[in-house]
């Protein structure tokens, strides 16, 4: 099937089987930042925007984002190297194989929560199981990124 | 994972069912978060994108939720978070992450009849009717009981009542699926108890909800209502928790979320 999108703002026509994921679609098209790791639908590494909004990308059929726009990390790379030099001054980095979907929903709640608590922090997070890192380390550096939320 | 034979994004209703109908393979997708999970071999796929199921909005003071709106549509809506005191906000907002309710829909959550829910149990401590395409609009509570047909959830309306509810669940880990969930809601002096992911699917524990709805709330009442539901209500054992467990957490979410409910304004 053909499907036609906007992919970090450029339109293009793509080729996809009917059962073909969207994480697999993009992969197959050098988008390799995008990474499936649990096939449960549950660890958050293949995290994309579909029209802004984080999406796990190996959960929705790439026919399904015809006519939208998808956005990966590479399309925001101003953004993600702001964020992932605040991570690593905190030492929080981790190996990168998980960043990109952690790193773009954080860059999503950015857009999408003002002035978030902890708490809606940590919420929003939830679904990005790997910290290996740790935890409080990645809290710190998400604070700070958003610009000193409340503790 | 699934396959498909085909795929089709019809543009009535109509021809959706009609696609449904013609092969017993033949499924309608929602999320596929939980199709994805199995090995199911998909005769014709039928996406409902098209069809503007996705909506949440008033109308003749009824709350109307279209199929294929998203369960964090649910969550960040403030209609649902105005209503009920949140409760249907609050049931969804501990499922795996942000990313995942995004793509999952209300359709498939309660065509589905997953004893997991969590959305359901919520549902049904509220007075929410179900509308399907074919079999037409017939309360949850019968619906669940129904035997499973084919047929398409169109959308979910819930009289905008003065209901009172809360929603409470425990999870052996965050953004995992409930061990057991509690909803309980009150309108004027009728109590509703229903207890979900027993792991069976949620049932309303009708003694318990009549002997609160007579009593006077006192904590011997509220004690009581609550071991009757433990009682009345059967439990399961799987990965997550034992019969016997669910039996004594049943007891504990029950008395909590009455005194919640207790306390609403």
């Amino acid at each position: 099937m053909q499907i036609i999108l906007t992919i970090n703002n450029k339109l293009v026509t793509w080729d996809v089987e009917k059962d073909e994921m969207l994480a697999d679609t993009l992969r197959s098209h050098g988008l390799l930042s995008v990474k499936k790791a649990c096939e449960t639908s549950c660890c958050g590494l293949c995290t994309v925007w579909v029209e802004d909004k984080s999406v796990l990308s190996c959960n929705i059929l790439s026919v399904r984002v015809h006519g939208k726009k998808v956005t990966t990390i590479e399309g925001v790379p101003k953004e993600a190297e702001e964020f992932a030099r605040v991570l690593t001054a905190e030492g929080s980095e981790q190996c990168g194989f998980c960043s990109p979907g952690f790193i773009m929903n954080v860059l999503a709640m950015k857009h999408e929560l003002v002035n978030p608590s902890e708490e809606e922090i940590i919420h929003y997070l939830t679904g990005n199981l790997c910290r290996c890192t740790g935890y409080m380390g990645q809290l710190r550096a998400v604070k700070t990124f958003l610009g000193g939320a409340l503790v | 994972m699934f396959t498909l034979g085909d795929l089709v994004q019809p543009e009535n209703l109509e021809i959706a069912y009609q696609i449904l109908s013609d092969k017993r393979n033949n499924t309608i997708l929602g999320g596929c978060a939980f199709l994805k999970m199995g090995s199911k071999r998909i005769g014709t796929a039928i996406d409902l994108s098209n069809l503007n199921l996705r909506y949440i909005h008033e109308t003749d003071g009824f709350i109307e939720i279209g199929g294929m709106t998203t369960l964090r549509e649910i969550e960040t809506h403030t209609l649902l978070k105005e209503y009920f005191n949140g409760v249907l906000p609050k049931s969804v907002r501990e499922i795996i992450g942000v990313q995942f309710r995004n793509t999952v829909t209300v359709g498939a959550s309660v065509f589905a009849k997953y004893g997991f829910s969590d959305l359901i149990t919520a549902l049904l401590v509220l007075d929410t009717d179900v509308e399907l395409y074919k079999g037409g609009r017939m309360p949850l509570a019968a619906f669940l009981k129904k035997p499973k047909e084919k047929d398409i959830l169109v959308r979910l309306w819930i009289k905008m009542d003065n209901c009172k509810a809360t929603y409470l669940n425990l999870r052996n880990s965050a953004s995992d699926y409930s061990v057991l969930n509690v909803a309980v809601s009150k309108l004027d002096d009728q109590w509703t108890i229903v207890v979900g992911s027993r792991p069976r699917r949620a049932d309303i524990a009708s003694n318990a909800s009549a002997a609160l709805s007579k009593g006077n709330l006192s904590n011997t009442d509220i004690e009581g209502a609550a071991q009757k539901a433990a009682e009345e209500l059967s439990f399961g054992t799987n990965m997550r928790g034992t019969a016997d467990y669910r039996k004594a957490l049943c007891k504990v979410l029950v008395k909590r979320a009455i005194m919640e409910v207790k306390v609403c304004r």
